[in-house]
């Protein structure tokens, strides 16, 4: 039995380190364009490798017996009667137990930093979605716009409300999402840190034209945007 | 003469009945609403009004006209009421009328499960058509949101409809009962849902609704006349499940053979009674969210809507307070199929027995604290989501014993490689995925990311293929035999399982990289230039092979019960009790009361056996 313990052990490790490659070096997600997303991609790549390492453990053994363990033609015979093990119970009791309490306590730190008012002057943007488009006003310099720019690495306040029926704003690149609900204020913090253009797309269904309830998002260099500032109030 | 004969047996049959009482019923509902308002001096029609009456008094004519009431009528005027099941319908006949025996039920529930499934299947399939390709081409968007809301809802009412015909056939059998503890109350939690499907399909003509199945108001509010329908419908599958976890709860704790103490229960018991108390105590909270939105809808009560002092978060609280246990609700039966088959066919004794009955207990009581996790980017109190993920998180640690408790199960095993263990094996590595790829929305900052996206479409798709549909699909193969005397081509059975596992893969483990792109739930249609069509296509050739793949299980079914080779009581060698009978089993199950010696799974110890059928007439010695 020693034998086949090793051999599905150095199985599981190698599958691991191919997951663990594929997960570091594949890209599957889209360009990260926010502080938050950086937070957010750490933990989600490390939570692939942990998952990653756990899927290959039971697919191994689970392929492994299939294969290893198959009843050869014509025997009726039993299997063993094993009915358990303390040792074994208690090890696949108290790791996953270790391993979710950690990333419980990691995330916990990520989102308090997520959370949490920056040192500096933030950036105020009132967003109002309403069935199907958005809306944002920029109440430190009196104007409202029907797109959003933002200042590159300037602490955004997002302040959303909603007309009608809930919406959700999400912009992928900037990863993180808050639902805009009617008859209250949500509000996300963002700190954009890639110049570019990308789209601001509501992320609960609202209605039939959801799809399509969507509007451009871009990220400028801080004089770009304030010569935007300057424009938009004359 | 003969066409005559015919159309009397047509006429006679419950379900006829009902259905012609129940019209009949939905009429005088709608006029009666139609005479008060005219008489209060408003306008006669209001859709909302009258078609929630008409549906209301269609249900109970319906349920009147079937019969399912003349038992209770009989006894409350103080005639003599038959025992339950001492007159039954003879032959195929019996399965279209009220009739009591658990066995009976249970095939009802599942067939009408199944069918439910297959529509909802198929609207989705003119969905995935639409979703192939970006642009519109041949639905509208508000044809596309009802065919993807009425998909999620008809889907989750097929898998309740299934898990309880698992456990109605199985339950009284696997303890070693003679039926259920309240046989006349269980024919009604299942006739109660025929109505209900039937509201359900017509959602769609009454003008679907573009909510989803999650109903989140205002939006369900404002929606069409199709959403009223489908509140309705589900709310009276509520009392399905309800009254079905009394009944569960009832037989099990009650009605077990001697000897059989709670730790010599099949697992699939201990499944089945975690089950039931989350049926019990979680469905009235959904229910009453689904009242307060019909409430709202037509006397204009403002539980919800913020210009009347309510507050949409309510109806989230409410609803996921009970949508979430419902997801064990929807796994936990068919986790315990697994565990029940992978013993039979591995040949040796569940490992860790103890660790993986108390899993199933774990689960539901983690499971209930857990369902603020569905609103993490919903807007509620932030210090709030701390909790709320550490909760959810911790349910990982008793569904990893039971997936750890499988694999050492097959470790050192004689496995036979026959369909239902195929079945069983596909489901494990689905459910894993969907495990796995449950963490990262458990943690907050990656939810906020994932949530509302095709991600979470993927997940829960790998949850329930993995807890509900493959197992079912395993129990079928597995417990066909028991229930109708013949198997199903196994030949068809391995190409149904090898074209479904390949299709589901090929549907879902590309969903989770459209997510993470971009791709949100619930649309209509998606950017061209976003680069999400070529996955999206493969996302649709896999639903299609899903499809082909039940195709040929529906074949497999119809042809192998009139010319499946012919089954022998224990087949499998299992040696659990419903397999120490004849197949299909006798009316009254067992003849006398069965004596219960030792565990169920003493596979390899040789002279041990699960449990002894007593000889007729034995009753002396009946436990309680």
């Amino acid at each position: 039995m020693r034998k086949h313990w090793v051999v599905a052990t150095v199985l599981t490790i190698g599958a691991s380190a191919l997951l663990t490659v594929f997960f570091l070096r594949v890209p599957l997600v889209p360009a990260q364009a926010s502080k938050e997303g950086r937070q957010i991609d750490y933990l989600l790549t490390l939570q692939f490798i942990i998952g990653g390492a756990i899927f290959a453990l039971v697919l191994v053994f689970l392929l492994y017996s299939v294969v290893v363990f198959r009843r050869r033609p014509g025997d009726m015979e039993d299997g063993p009667p094993i009915e358990g093990s303390r040792a074994l119970e208690m090890v696949w009791t108290v790791v996953p137990l270790v391993i979710v309490l950690s990333l419980a306590a990691y995330g916990s730190v990520a989102l308090r930093d997520m959370i949490g008012a920056p040192p500096g002057p933030e950036l105020v943007v009132k967003v109002e979605a309403r069935q199907f488009g958005w809306r944002f006003e920029y109440p430190q310099y009196g104007f409202t716009s029907p797109m959003l720019r933002l200042p590159v690495d300037q602490p955004v306040l997002l302040r959303i409300t909603s007309r009608d029926v809930v919406h959700s704003f999400w912009v992928p690149e900037f990863r993180t999402k808050q639902d805009a609900l009617p008859g209250r204020e949500t509000r996300l913090r963002i700190t954009p840190t890639l110049v570019g253009d990308y789209m601001v797309q509501c992320a609960e269904l609202c209605g039939l034209a959801h799809w399509a309830m969507k509007a451009p998002v871009s990220v400028v260099t801080a004089d770009d945007f304030q010569r935007w500032v300057t424009a938009q109030r004359r | 003469m003969d066409d005559k004969r015919a159309m009397k047996t047509f006429l006679m049959l419950g379900v006829v009945r009902g259905l012609i009482v129940g019209l009949a019923g939905a009429a005088l509902g709608m006029a009666l609403t139609m005479l008060v308002r005219a008489t209060l001096g408003y306008a006669a029609w209001d859709a909302e009004q009258a078609t929630l009456v008409g549906s209301l008094v269609g249900v109970i004519a319906y349920l009147v006209g079937l019969g399912t009431f003349n038992a209770w009528v009989a006894w409350i005027l103080g005639r003599p009421t038959p025992e339950p099941g001492e007159h039954h319908a003879k032959g195929w006949t019996r399965y279209f009328g009220v009739d009591t025996n658990h066995k009976v039920i249970g095939v009802q529930y599942m067939v009408t499960s199944l069918v439910v499934m297959a529509v909802a299947g198929v609207y989705q399939l003119i969905d995935r058509l639409e979703t192939a390709q970006p642009g519109l081409q041949f639905l509208s968007a508000g044809t596309y949101n009802s065919l993807m809301s009425l998909h999620g809802i008809m889907m989750l009412g097929g898998v309740l409809l299934g898990i309880s015909g698992l456990m109605n056939y199985l339950i009284p059998l696997m303890i070693g009962a003679k039926d259920m503890a309240f046989p006349r109350l269980n024919a009604f939690s299942y006739w109660i849902t025929v109505p209900s499907v039937l509201l359900l399909l017509f959602a769609l003509p009454a003008g679907g609704f573009d909510t989803g199945w999650t109903a989140y108001p205002p939006l369900s509010v404002q929606a069409a006349l199709g959403m009223q329908f489908m509140l309705l419908a589900f709310y009276l599958v509520g009392w399905s499940s309800i009254l079905g976890g009394v009944n569960f709860i009832t037989t099990i704790l009650k009605m077990r053979a001697p000897g059989m103490s709670l730790f010599r229960m099949p697992i699939f018991i201990w499944a089945a009674l975690a089950t039931a108390f989350l049926q019990l105590l979680f469905t009235q909270f959904v229910g009453t969210a689904f009242l307060f939105v019909l409430f709202e809808r037509v006397l204009g009560l403002g539980y919800f809507a913020p210009e009347r002092g309510g507050n949409v978060l309510l109806f989230q609280h409410l609803f996921w307070f009970y949508s979430h246990p419902a997801v064990y609700i929807f796994v936990l039966p068919g986790l315990g199929a697994i565990s029940e088959i992978l013993p039979v066919f591995c040949r040796k004794p569940l490992f860790g027995y103890r660790a993986v009955a108390l899993s199933s207990v774990g689960i539901a009581l983690g499971g209930s604290i857990v369902w603020g996790h569905h609103m993490f980017a919903a807007g509620i109190e932030e210090v709030l989501r701390i909790p709320f993920m550490v909760t959810t998180l911790l349910v990982a640690v008793p569904t990893g014993i039971k997936i750890f408790s499988w694999l050492a199960t097959m470790w050192q095993g004689k496995i036979h490689l026959q369909t239902p263990m195929l079945f069983a094996l596909t489901a494990i590595a689905a459910f894993l995925v969907g495990g796995l790829t449950g963490v990262p929305n458990g943690i907050v900052p990656t939810d906020l990311y994932i949530t509302d996206t095709y991600w979470v479409v993927a997940h829960f798709h790998h949850t329930l293929f993995g807890g509900f549909v493959f197992p079912a699909m395993a129990a079928i193969y597995f417990w066909f035999p028991k229930v109708t005397g013949r198997f199903l081509s196994e030949k068809l059975g391995k190409v149904h399982w090898a074209l479904m596992t390949v299709g589901f893969f090929v549907t879902y483990l590309p969903m989770f990289w459209l997510g993470m792109n971009g791709m949100r739930r619930r649309v209509a249609d998606y950017d061209a230039s976003a680069g999400l069509g070529t996955m999206n296509l493969v996302v649709t050739i896999g639903g299609y092979l899903i499809g082909l793949a039940m195709l040929l299980f529906f074949i497999n079914l119809v042809v192998s019960a009139r010319r499946g080779a012919r089954a022998t009581e224990n087949p499998w060698r299992s040696r659990t009790l419903e397999w120490q009978i004849s197949s299909p089993p006798p009316e009254e199950n067992f003849s006398g009361v069965p004596q219960v010696l030792a565990p169920p799974y003493g596979y390899g110890t040789p002279g041990s056996v699960h449990a002894v059928l007593a000889p007729a007439g034995d009753e002396g010695r009946r436990k309680g």
